[in-house]
């Protein structure tokens, strides 16, 4: 009893070192058996998909480049319709809280993009018929930085910028 | 062990408002640990919420989101008492995902 106590306490303690070779090894002999099929660490189905992730358009290093990625060459228009809320200096750019509204109709989707970070699309949230074209979140910030929110409504893209002053930057070290 | 996940959905009326907390790293890639190494990337990708069996609301996230991630948002067409379920999986497979209430 006390045995197998200690050894949890030091599987834990040394990380996952010893599960990832406890698991290796259960893996191991399940295909021994002739059950690879069935997969040793399967989880509970989850709805989020990552496969529906835009994966081109976060890789992109460009403001440009990024916009071009997720609407396929569409250029944003500058529209006051769209309500990019967010602070004038944020005194922590490791938690800038940042808001996007619009009044425009038929929105599919409110994209958020911080020109200066190493990636600048930061998040992009597809918006479903009866969800309303409204999303608050908080981003880091590298430095300051334009910060733009994009809105894609009916075949269009529109688009609100706001300069964000950063005193402590949230991606270095 | 504890969800990662905590979500308030309160309706008033027609909509519902959605808050919703994730406890995750969001390490972006570009951060150095206390001996100097780059910590790799270690974030959320997706986030799914779910009412009644339909998707009413995704977020694609990159690094760039901070740490513990927060998200609000506001649908329509749920009522009090309802169920609305939140998953999210990152860029390392793991996943989580809880069922909760709307009040």
């Amino acid at each position: 009893m006390d045995n197998n106590n200690s050894s949890r306490e030091t599987s834990e303690r040394s990380g996952p070192t010893r599960r990832v070779i406890v698991q290796g090894a259960i893996a191991g002999s399940l295909a021994g058996l002739g059950l690879a099929g069935v997969a040793p660490l399967s989880r509970a189905r989850a709805a989020a998909d990552a496969s529906k992730w835009p994966k081109d358009a976060f890789a992109q290093k460009t403001e440009a480049d990024a916009i071009k990625a997720l609407y396929a060459g569409k250029m944003p228009e500058a529209s006051d319709k769209v309500n990019l809320d967010a602070p004038e200096i944020a005194e922590n750019g490791a938690v800038v809280p940042i808001s996007v509204s619009t009044t425009l109709p038929d929105v599919t989707s409110i994209a958020i993009l911080v020109s200066e970070n190493p990636f600048p699309l930061a998040a992009n949230y597809p918006i479903q018929p009866g969800t309303s074209p409204m999303v608050a979140n908080r981003l880091k910030m590298a430095k300051t930085s334009k910060v733009i929110a994009l809105v894609a409504s009916g075949d269009k893209v529109f688009s609100a910028s706001k300069e964000v002053k950063v005193t402590v930057g949230g991606c270095g070290g | 062990m504890a969800s990662t996940i905590r979500i308030r959905a309160v309706s008033s009326g027609d909509t519902t408002e959605v808050q919703a907390l994730v406890q995750h790293p969001m390490d972006s890639g570009f951060v150095k640990d206390a001996q100097g190494n780059l910590i790799p990337p270690h974030y959320i990708q997706v986030v799914e919420f779910e009412h009644a069996g339909k998707a009413v609301f995704t977020a694609y996230w990159g690094p760039a989101v901070s740490k513990d991630p927060y998200i609000k948002f506001s649908f329509k067409g749920a009522q009090k008492g309802d169920d609305l379920t939140v998953s999210w999986v990152d860029n390392k497979g793991a996943t989580d995902s809880l069922v909760g209430k709307i009040q």
